[in-house]
């Protein structure tokens, strides 16, 4: 038989001594330093210049004329030659629903799953791969119903996996019935009187489940997504990004507050990490700590300047990052995009590959002929 | 006082008491006395269903049971011939399998009024004569342990707990079981506690020397070695074998081995085993559910690893969908359902063989995949690796049902050179961009064009340049795997993952049929943890000079080719089951045979006698 063999078949990709394999874990990576993002420092870096079109497939993309998902996919694309990894070593994985069918206009290696689970199957690879690029797209009803559990577990487990939810508050795949981010009293085809339940909010949802990057975007801000996509990149560990989008069949601008000129100003607030908050036509508004924990939009002019928060996506106590989130809501009617949150906390994959190189060089390499003599051994002559 | 020594061909002890008694513990190292000494033997350990149901209680009452003897044996026994009993509890509950004549050693210490009544006697039974039909060895157990250890710095509660190692050192005495192992044992094991290890090293004494000097005990026992194979045994549950087999699997196929799992009876031993061997690269994730153990798994077998799944029933309808995501991927991925009683939570610690349908059937759409079943403890590591070779040849997940017989059940093992085991390696090679590359450069990867003699597709590891793909649960068309709703597509995938699933027929052994002299007219036919019982019954059969025949099948699905001729070799077909006939259901549908099926669905193998008085009726009326 084979020594404690710990390399693949034959088949071992070349230039990648990670592989699946390497049972410890050990980073064979290139090294590139400081200006590689930080969730791909185990990763190989490309041997080539990469393109946007390197990473198109030749599959038609089938989403209706449109669809919010064309603009994500599209921005996905044109971003990954940014990281300079090479396209085998990214993988995207996916649940079901209109959103996870991109895995199928990706040219890289990709898996369109089961309802909700793509968390699930993205931290068994991630976990044994850390050489690869892991992203998971999903739904508002993959993530938030069915996988709702998965989420918040690959979420506080860190799992070096970046999540992009794409929300556009419905069931698109099967033909409109409301979602978990639907608001209270949403007509559709199952809720014909109205829904009864109250949404979630993805990113108060994932700061809860220990999220160590918890971002949002907008389908129809190209540069704005990609400064998320970037930022997520650079990230060791799970980053979930919730991403608005539109469906212009099955609920049609959800997000137009959000989109409009007359709006928009007024409602959206820029989170840029280490720059005070400001939002508004003229950038008159800002925010700062309400009584009871939680924060407040206030005139600028009217207010002590020391009051006036400035955002930092660093703190290590989730309740600043969570009243941020909450502003979101009927009443407040304000709703920050950009990075939240963004902590350092190891990654699950790296401990766990951490913990069998340890264990090795405490031990020793396992022997299987002794495993299985194991020590209350006899024999029959 | 000298005592006379008699011999005996083969014992059966059951040790019961209550959870806190540690009767495991007790069973557990008279096990391995034994082993050591040479006998065969076989073990049953019953635990309670809860942790720590209340003291003196019924439901608190967990017992061992081991068999043992100067040639092979195959099953831990019908009955006892000696209970060990520590309480009244321990006493009620395994009274009615006792056979009369049997030796009943009870802790007279735990007959009070108060334990009396809380299982519910109105008289000491110790006194009403109610067991004069046994040979009754009534001793104080616990006090003559706190008497014993009256010169130790131990509190009279840690005394009062080594009682379990003076029953222990009585039965050692008894059956003349070699005491260096329990000696080495208790020095290691409480090594960090010198007192207490002093205590039940001298309570161990206490029980041996009561023994000697007795008058209670008028004989003592020799039952000679057995006869085995030569070679290096040691003693094995089946957990721990289907670990160990797994390991093996995984490294015999060069791949690094992951297991997703979430804790359940009784399969969690597996995952604490897995767990603790990190030093052979193994991954454990112990993960928020079924769903996400399998789904871990699976992802992590798209990466190239060997994904291992674990569970028991219930977790096997939670993977169900993964498990079917799996067969459409076609990557390799073993699941593993050590079956306990059902349906739903039924009864977790109880054995049963009722997940066969479900193992074959318990997806949506016709979604075939390789079954495969140990038929004993040791049994459990040749199975896990067949596992693993064809759920890396074949790119397929593969069900392993194991039973709670098996899982906690142990025998000894003869340990396998490791030289000897099949090399895996070439079955699970990584598809290269070499194989697919044109005349002229370019690389055109086809993810389900599959191997002409296996069917089975090529496994591109992400990580791998110009195989780049993506594949899904949606159908996909056949060659390129692309997405496809052709109808005369999705019928030829349908009957391409059935024919990978049939080949697979041609690729395992035949079924073994043991009929000496080719004599018999009756076939006994089982599958998995009943081959022990069925054995047991056919020697004895046979002893009674009737002729029988016995098959025992591993490969649940597809079933050796030549299962057919055999079953209409025979006048009669019986196939005995720990379910409702769920076999003999699928021999009657695929061969048209009218076996005839015995069922008893109790939570415990079957006995040896039972079937052999099952298997006599239907010679008789053959
Ligand atoms: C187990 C299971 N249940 C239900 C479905 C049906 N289903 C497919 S997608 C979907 C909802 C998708 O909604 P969302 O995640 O928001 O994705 P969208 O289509 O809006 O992008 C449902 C209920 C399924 N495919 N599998
Ligand atoms: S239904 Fe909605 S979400 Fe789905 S593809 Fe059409 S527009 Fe997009
Ligand atoms: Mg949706």
């Amino acid at each position: 038989m084979p020594e404690a063999a710990q390399t693949p078949g034959n088949g071992s990709p070349p230039g990648n001594g990670t592989g699946p394999v390497n049972g410890n874990g050990q980073p064979n990576g290139p090294g590139l330093g400081a200006r590689r993002p930080a969730s791909l420092t185990l990763v190989p870096a490309a041997q080539e210049k990469l393109a946007t079109k390197d990473f198109k497939s030749d599959q038609e993309v089938r989403w209706c004329p449109g669809c919010g998902d064309y603009a994500i996919l599209a921005a996905f694309q044109a971003f990954l030659p940014e990281l300079e990894v090479p396209r085998e070593n990214v993988v995207v994985v996916s649940g079901i629903g209109c959103s996870s069918r991109l895995p199928y206009y990706m040219d890289t290696y990709g898996m369109h799953s089961i309802h909700g689970r793509a968390p699930a199957i993205a931290t068994g690879l991630a976990s044994s791969r850390p050489d690869l690029s892991v992203w998971v797209i999903t739904g508002d009803g993959d993530a938030l119903s069915i996988g709702g559990n998965h989420l918040i577990h690959a979420l506080r487990r860190n799992v070096n996996i970046k999540i992009l939810l794409f929300n556009n508050r419905i069931y698109g795949l099967t033909k409109g019935q409301y979602s978990p981010t639907s608001e209270q009293g949403k007509i559709t085809k199952s809720t014909p009187f109205g829904s009864l339940d109250n949404p979630f909010n993805p990113v108060s949802l994932a700061l809860g489940a220990e999220a160590t990057f918890v971002a949002r975007s907008i389908d129809s801000d190209r540069k704005h997504l990609t400064s998320v996509l970037r930022a997520a990149a650079d990230h060791q560990g799970a980053a979930f990004i919730e991403i608005y989008q539109n469906c212009p069949i099955f609920n049609d601008d959800a997000f137009a507050p959000l989109k409009d000129a007359s709006s928009r100003d007024d409602q959206l607030i820029r989170l840029q990490d280490g720059e005070p908050i400001r939002f508004g036509a003229a950038g008159q508004r800002g925010l700062r700590a309400a009584r009871y924990g939680g924060l407040e939009a206030v005139d600028v002019a009217a207010v002590d300047s020391e009051s006036l928060l400035v955002h930092d996506a660093g703190q290590d106590d989730p309740s600043y990052a969570f009243a941020l989130s909450r502003l979101d809501t009927a009443a407040a009617a304000h709703t920050p995009i950009g990075v939240f949150r963004k902590v350092e906390r190891p990654s699950y994959d790296a401990l766990m590959a951490q913990q069998v190189r340890e264990t090795q060089t405490k031990q020793g390499a396992g022997d299987l002929a002794t495993l299985l003599a194991g020590g209350d051994s006899w024999t029959i002559r | 006082m000298t005592k006379q020594v008699q011999q005996l061909d083969r014992v059966i002890i059951r040790f019961a008491g209550d959870s806190g008694d540690g009767m495991q513990l007790t069973g557990d190292r008279f096990t391995q006395e034994t082993a050591v000494f040479g006998n065969d033997l076989s073990t049953l350990p019953n635990f309670p269903a809860e942790i720590r149901a209340p003291a003196g209680t019924l439901p608190g009452v967990s017992s061992f049971q081991v068999h043992f003897a100067d040639h092979d044996i195959l099953t831990p026994g019908d009955a006892p011939n000696v209970l060990v009993a520590m309480n009244p509890a321990a006493l009620k509950a395994n009274l009615r399998d006792l056979p009369r004549g049997a030796d009943l050693i009870v802790n007279t210490d735990e007959f009070t009024k108060r334990n009396l009544t809380k299982v519910g006697y109105e008289a000491n039974p110790l006194e009403d004569g109610s067991l004069s039909e046994y040979n009754l060895h009534a001793m104080p157990i616990t006090s003559m342990t706190v008497k014993a250890l009256e010169d130790f710095e131990v509190t009279r509660k840690d005394a009062e707990r080594a009682k379990n190692m003076f029953a222990l050192g009585l039965l050692s005495w008894l059956y003349d079981r070699p005491q260096e192992g329990t000696l080495t044992f208790l020095r290691s094991k409480f090594a960090t506690k010198p007192e207490i290890m002093k205590a039940n090293i001298a309570a161990f004494h206490a029980g041996w020397n009561f023994g000697e000097t007795t008058e209670a005990f008028s004989v003592k026992y020799e039952i000679k070695p057995a006869t085995l194979k030569a070679g290096i045994y040691r003693n094995i549950t089946g957990n721990t074998a289907l670990s160990y087999g797994l390991i093996a699997g995984a490294e015999l196929s060069g791949l690094p081995l992951f297991l997703g799992s979430y804790p359940i009876t009784p399969a969690s031993d597996i995952l604490h085993e897995l767990a603790k061997q990190k030093r052979f690269g193994v991954r454990t994730f112990q993960a928020e559910d079924e769903i996400a153990g399998v789904g871990a798994a699976l992802g992590a077998s798209f990466g190239g690893a060997l994904g291992v799944t674990t569970t028991s029933g219930p977790g096997i309808l939670l993977k169900a969908e993964t498990i079917g995501l799996g067969v459409s991927l076609e990557l390799p991925l073993i699941v593993c359902d050590i079956q306990r009683a059902g349906p739903s939570t039924g009864m977790p610690t109880k054995t049963e063989q009722g997940d066969l349908l479900q193992a074959l059937f318990g997806r949506n759409g016709e979604s075939p995949l390789p079954v495969l079943a140990p038929r004993s403890p040791a049994d459990c590591f040749a199975v896990a690796i067949e596992a693993t070779r064809l759920a890396v040849k074949y790119r397929t997940p593969v069900i392993l049902l194991s039973d709670g017989y098996l899982a906690n059940g142990s025998e000894p093992w003869l340990i396998p050179d490791v030289a000897t085991l099949p090399d895996l390696r070439n079955e699970a090679s990584f598809a290269s961009p070499d194989d697919w590359r044109d005349a002229d450069g370019t690389i055109d990867f086809q993810p389900f064009q599959r191997d002409p003699k296996t069917l089975a597709r090529p496994w591109a590891i992400p990580g791998t340049p110009g195989l780049e793909h993506r594949i899904g649960g949606i159908e996909k068309a056949d060659g390129t795997g692309e997405i496809s709703y052709d109808p005369d597509n999705h019928d030829l995938m349908v009957r391409l993952r059935q024919a990978k699933i049939d080949g697979i027929a041609a690729d395992i052994p035949p079924l073994q049929v043991d009929d000496p002299g080719d004599a018999a007219r009756v076939l006994v036919l089982g599958w998995g943890s009943t081959y022990g019982s069925i054995a047991t019954a056919v020697r004895r059969v046979r002893l009674a000079g009737r002729p029988i025949a016995q098959a025992h099948l591993r490969h649940l699905n597809p079933f050796p080719g030549n299962l057919g001729d055999v079953l209409r070799r025979y006048e009669k077909v019986l196939v005995p089951e720990i379910n409702l006939g769920q076999l003999a259901l699928l021999l009657r549908g695929r061969y048209l045979v009218d076996v005839i099926s015995y069922n008893r669905v109790r939570g415990l193998p079957f006995g040896g006698a039972e079937l052999a008085g099952v298997i006599k009726d239907v010679i008789d009326n053959a």
